[in-house]
C-alpha cells in the first residue's frame, strides 16, 4: 500500500429527505490509520453521512471506495463484513445481560462463550479498556459501558471505526483513557470517523477534520493548527460571538441550601449527601460533573418535585422545602430539567398546552382554574420569538421539533417568567453551537437582570465561559464551589474526580 | 410493501374520522359474516341499525335505547377521566353494585316513609357507596403500590357476592312469598326513578349522564385540573413537574368514577330495574370501558358511542328475535367494532406508505 492509499473515499454522496437535503454533494476520503473529525453543528448532516457509511440509510446519489473497491453497503451487516464499525451515541446494551452475553448478541456467529471472555479480556487488557466479562451490565458506569460497545467493534478487526459523540458522558479522565486507545488503533492502522461538538478534544485527538455546514462540506482544515474559535466559526459560518458577562454585580443572598440529603429515587440512583451551596443574586453558579451523579436528584429537590427535610432549601431566609413546584414557581424558583420529552415537556402535546405547564402561576394562564387558552397560546408565541424556536407555530406537538428547537422553547419557556432563582439541567444538550451560545446569553442576561442561577452541566467549557462559581457533583455529594476565574482544566478534574475528599478534607 | 409513517403531529382529522370509518368497516365485514351464516346481509344490518330507531317498533325501542345507554354514559365518562390519566379503573361493575345496594338500602330502611327528599338522598348515598368502593383501591395503591387493575376487579367479585347476600339476606322482600329479592322500588313512589317524558325513556339517569358528559368535557378541556389529568397520562415526571401530587390524583380518579358508577345502578335499581336481585347488575360496568375508548376518552365522543353501543344491544336482541341470528355472531359482530377502531386509530399517529423505499 502507497502512502498517499485512502482507506475511504467517498465522491458526490447525496440524500434527500422530503424538504431537507441532509448531504449535499459531499466528497471526502480517510486514509488508513487516519483519526479524522466529522465537524457540525445539529443537522449539518453527519449523522446522515455515517449512517450511509454504515449501511443504514441508502444514498440518493454519490459513490464510496473502501480500500480501492466500489463499497455500497445496502445494510450494517454488509459494512461489518467489510470492516467498517460503529460506536453509537447511545448504547444499545441490555442492562439484564452481562459483558460477553451483550457481546454475543451483536454478533453473526459467536464463538463459545468461554471463548469470547477470553477474547475480550485479551482484546480489553491490550487496548487498555479493563472490562469482566462475567459483570451485569446493570452494574456498570456509562463509561464502562462505552467499553463493552468498543470491544464489541474491535472484536471485528475494523478497519474503520466510527464514533459519535463518544466523550459527552465520560469523565476528563475516562476522556484520557479512551483517547490513549483510540492514538494506539490508530498507530495500528486503523483509521477513525470521530464526530464530536467538543473542540478542544477535536484538537488534541484528530489528524484531520471536514466541515459540514447545511448537508455540504464547506471547509477542511488541520484541527491542531486551528484555534477552537477558528474550527467553531468554521461550523457555524460567522464570526463567533463568545457571551458576554459584563455589567454583573452579585447581590444579596437568595437561595440557601444546607445538609441537603435524599434517599436514592431508583433502585440504581444515587443519593444525595448533605448538599450545601449559597446563591446570590446576580451570581451564575456552575455543577459540573458527570451525568448520573446526583444531578437529576438535585434539580428535583430544587424544583419541588421532591421535598426535602424542613430547614434544606430556603428562599431569601424563608423555608421552602416542603414546598411543591408550583408554590416555588409563585415565590419564584424555576427549573429546566434535562430530558425534554416527556419530563420538561409533553410530546404529543402542543406547544400551547406546553407553556401551561409551568406558565400558568407566573404568566396568569388560568383564572379560578380554568384556562385561559388564549393567553397561553400568546404566551408560547412570545417564546417562540423571543428564543428563535424554529417552528410552524404554537399549535405543532413539542415531540415534532428538532431537539435544540425544543431545548430552546424549554429555555425560553422559564427565563421569560422573570424567575427570581432559576435551575438548568444540561442546558445546552444536543443543541448546535449558535443555539448554544444564545441560550448561554439568555442566562448570562437573566442573571444580569438579578437572578440567581444554578447551570448543571456535563460541558466545562460550558459552565468555565458563564459560571461565576464552580462546584463539582459526585456520587451525590457537592463540593465547595470556587470561583471560576483562574481556576485550571486540571483543578476542576480534580474536583469531579476528588470531591468526595475535598468534602472530607474540609470537615 | 407498507411502511407505517410517524406523524410528528396526531392528527385531528383522523381522530374524529376513525370512528366512523370503523362503523363502516363492521358493517361491511359484518355483512359477510351474516351472509357466510346464510342471512341476508342487508337485512341484518338493517335490523340491527334501522330497525331500533326507524323500524316498525320504534316508539318502544328508542325508549329503550336511553334506558341502555345512560348509565354506559354516566360510567364511561368518570372512567374515561381515569383512562387519560393513566389510571385503570376496571371495577366500575362493582362501584355501580355498590351504589345500588347503598342507594336501595336507605329506601328499603326507611320504607314506606315518604319524602321528597328520599331519592335525592339515594342519589347522594349511591354516589357516595360507589365512591368508597372506588377508593379501597386508590388507597392500597398509594399506600401499597397494588396494582388497581387487580384490586378493582377483583373487589367487583366481592361486590357481586354482597349483593347475592343482600338479595337473600337482609334486604329480601318481607312480603315476597320467599322469592329472593328485595322489594320493588318501582311501587315506592318516593323511592322511584320515573320515566320523566313520557315514551323517550328518559329517567333521572339520562340527565345525570347529561350532565356528567358537560361536567367532563368543561373538566378535562376548560380547566387546569383536567390539563393536568392528560399531563399526568402523556408523561408522569412532567405532571409531577408542574406540580401534580400522584397520590392525590390516584384518589381523585377512583372516587370520580366510583362515584359515578355508584350513581348509574342507583339509578338503575331505583329506576327501569326496580329491584336488588342477585343478577342484578349486567355488565354495564364492563361494556362501559369499551364505550369510553370508543369514544376516543373524549366526553362527546363518549355520548355517541355510548348511544351506538345501546344500538348495537337492542338491535343485536332484534336480530337474534327476527332472523335467528346465534348471540355469539351478535357479539363478534361488537366485538368488530372495537377491533376496527383500534386498528384505524393507528392512522391518527401515523401515515401509512405504499410502495418503494419502504425497506431501508
Amino acid at each position: 500500500m502507497t502512502g498517499d492509499a485512502k482507506l475511504l473515499r467517498i465522491e458526490g454522496l447525496t440524500k434527500a429527505y422530503p424538504g431537507v437535503k441532509a448531504n449535499d454533494n459531499v466528497s471526502f476520503s480517510i486514509a488508513p490509520g487516519e483519526v479524522h473529525a466529522l465537524l457540525g453543528e445539529n443537522g449539518a448532516g453527519k449523522s446522515t453521512l455515517v449512517k450511509m457509511i454504515y449501511g443504514l440509510v441508502k444514498p440518493d446519489a454519490g459513490t464510496m471506495e473502501l480500500n480501492g473497491a466500489p463499497f455500497a453497503p445496502p445494510e450494517p451487516r454488509a459494512a461489518r463484513a467489510a470492516g467498517v464499525a460503529m460506536v453509537f451515541q447511545h448504547f444499545s446494551l441490555f442492562e439484564a445481560l452481562n459483558v460477553a452475553e451483550n457481546v454475543a448478541l451483536g454478533m453473526e456467529n459467536p464463538p463459545p462463550m468461554r471463548e469470547l471472555s477470553a477474547r475480550i479480556r485479551e482484546i480489553s487488557t491490550t487496548y487498555g479498556l479493563p472490562l469482566d466479562p462475567a459483570r451485569l451490565v446493570g452494574d456498570l458506569s456509562a463509561g464502562e459501558r462505552q467499553r463493552v460497545e468498543i470491544v464489541r467493534c474491535l472484536l471485528q478487526d475494523p478497519k474503520l471505526l466510527i464514533m459519535d459523540e463518544p466523550t459527552s458522558v465520560l469523565t476528563p479522565q475516562e476522556v484520557e483513557i479512551l483517547f490513549h486507545t483510540l492514538r494506539k488503533l490508530s498507530a495500528e492502522g486503523t483509521a477513525i470517523l470521530y464526530i464530536s461538538h467538543k473542540l478542544e478534544e477535536i484538537r488534541a485527538l484528530c489528524d484531520g477534520a471536514t466541515i459540514l455546514r447545511g448537508g455540504k462540506v464547506v471547509d477542511s482544515c488541520t484541527p491542531r493548527e486551528k484555534t477552537a474559535r477558528e474550527l467553531a466559526e468554521m461550523m457555524v459560518g460567522a464570526e463567533f460571538k463568545s457571551a458576554d458577562r459584563a455589567g454583573r454585580s452579585l447581590g444579596e443572598e437568595l437561595l440557601v441550601v444546607e445538609g441537603l440529603s435524599l434517599p436514592p429515587m431508583s433502585q440504581f440512583g444515587p443519593s444525595l449527601k448533605e448538599v450545601s451551596l449559597r446563591l446570590r443574586a446576580g451570581e451564575v453558579l456552575g455543577i459540573g460533573g458527570v451525568a448520573g451523579n446526583g444531578q437529576e436528584e438535585l434539580l428535583a429537590t430544587l424544583s419541588g418535585e421532591r421535598p426535602s427535610e424542613p430547614g434544606t432549601v430556603r428562599l431569601m431566609g424563608e423555608d421552602i422545602s416542603g414546598l411543591g413546584p408550583d408554590p416555588r414557581r409563585a415565590k419564584g424558583v424555576l427549573a429546566a430539567p434535562e430530558e425534554r420529552l416527556g419530563h420538561a415537556a409533553v410530546p404529543a402535546m402542543s406547544l400551547t398546552e406546553n407553556a401551561l405547564l409551568t406558565g400558568t402561576v407566573r404568566k396568569s394562564l388560568a383564572k379560578k382554574g380554568f384556562i385561559d387558552m388564549g393567553a397561553a397560546r400568546r404566551f408560547a408565541e412570545e417564546v417562540i420569538a423571543a428564543f428563535d424556536v424554529r417552528t410552524p407555530g404554537p399549535h405543532v406537538a413539542a415531540r415534532a421539533l428538532s431537539g435544540g428547537n425544543l431545548q430552546k422553547y424549554v429555555i425560553g419557556r422559564e427565563v421569560l417568567q422573570e424567575p427570581r432563582v432559576l435551575v438548568v439541567n444540561q442546558p445546552t444538550w444536543g443543541v448546535d453551537a449558535a443555539a448554544a451560545a444564545s441560550i448561554r446569553q439568555s442566562l448570562l442576561d437573566l442573571a444580569g437582570r438579578g437572578a440567581a442561577v444554578i447551570v448543571i452541566s456535563q460541558d466545562l467549557d460550558e459552565l468555565m465561559e458563564i459560571a461565576d462559581n464552580f462546584a463539582a457533583l459526585n456520587e451525590g455529594r457537592l463540593s465547595a464551589p470556587r470561583p471560576t476565574e483562574g481556576l485550571t482544566i486540571d483543578e476542576v478534574g480534580l474536583m469531579l474526580g476528588g470531591a468526595h475528599g475535598m468534602q472530607e478534607a474540609a470537615l | 410493501m407498507i411502511t407505517l409513517i410517524k406523524r410528528p403531529t396526531p392528527s385531528k382529522t383522523w381522530s374524529w374520522a376513525t370512528p366512523i370509518v370503523a362503523i363502516l368497516a363492521t358493517m361491511i365485514a359484518g355483512g359477510f359474516l351474516f351472509a357466510a351464516l346464510g342471512k341476508n346481509p342487508v337485512e341484518a344490518i338493517r335490523v340491527i341499525f334501522w330497525d331500533p330507531l326507524f323500524g316498525p317498533n320504534a316508539a318502544y325501542f328508542r325508549g329503550q335505547l336511553l334506558v341502555k345507554a345512560a348509565p354506559l354514559i354516566l360510567i364511561a365518562a368518570g372512567l374515561a377521566v381515569g383512562f387519560r390519566a393513566g389510571i385503570w379503573n376496571i371495577g366500575a361493575e362493582g362501584q355501580y353494585i355498590i351504589g345500588a345496594i347503598c342507594g336501595a338500602g336507605l329506601a328499603l330502611a326507611v320504607y314506606p316513609a315518604e319524602s321528597v327528599w328520599l331519592f335525592p338522598a339515594m342519589v347522594v348515598l349511591g354516589a357516595l357507596g360507589g365512591l368508597l368502593w372506588g377508593m379501597i383501591p386508590a388507597l392500597l395503591k398509594i399506600w401499597f403500590n397494588t396494582s388497581e387493575i387487580l384490586v378493582s376487579l377483583m373487589l367487583v367479585y366481592v361486590a357481586q357476592n354482597l349483593l347475592a347476600y343482600m338479595a337473600f339476606g337482609p334486604m329480601k322482600n318481607p312480603q315476597g312469598f320467599g322469592f329472593p329479592g328485595s322489594r320493588n322500588l318501582q311501587q315506592y313512589a318516593s323511592a322511584h326513578n320515573p320515566e320523566l317524558i313520557a315514551g323517550t325513556g328518559a329517567h333521572w339517569g339520562v340527565m345525570a349522564a347529561i350532565v356528567a358528559v358537560i361536567a367532563t368535557y368543561i373538566l378535562m378541556h376548560r380547566h387546569l385540573a383536567g390539563f393536568r389529568i392528560r399531563v399526568a397520562g402523556e408523561a408522569p415526571r412532567a405532571a409531577r413537574f408542574a406540580g401534580v401530587n400522584p397520590s392525590r390524583l390516584v384518589m381523585v380518579c377512583l372516587m370520580l368514577s366510583g362515584a359515578l358508577a355508584g350513581m348509574a345502578g342507583l339509578f338503575e335499581v331505583a329506576g327501569p330495574n326496580g329491584q336488588i336481585t342477585d343478577g342484578f347488575n349486567s355488565g354495564y360496568g364492563f361494556t362501559a370501558i369499551i364505550v369510553a375508548f370508543l369514544g376516543r376518552l373524549h366526553p362527546i365522543g363518549i355520548l355517541l358511542a355510548g348511544l351506538l353501543m345501546a344500538l348495537t344491544y337492542i338491535g343485536g336482541d332484534m336480530a337474534q328475535l327476527m332472523l335467528q341470528l346465534p348471540a355469539a355472531a351478535i357479539q363478534v359482530f361488537q366485538g368488530m367494532l372495537l377491533f376496527f377502531l383500534l386498528g384505524f386509530d393507528v392512522l391518527t399517529n401515523y401515515r401509512i406508505r405504499i410502495g418503494k423505499g419502504a425497506k431501508a
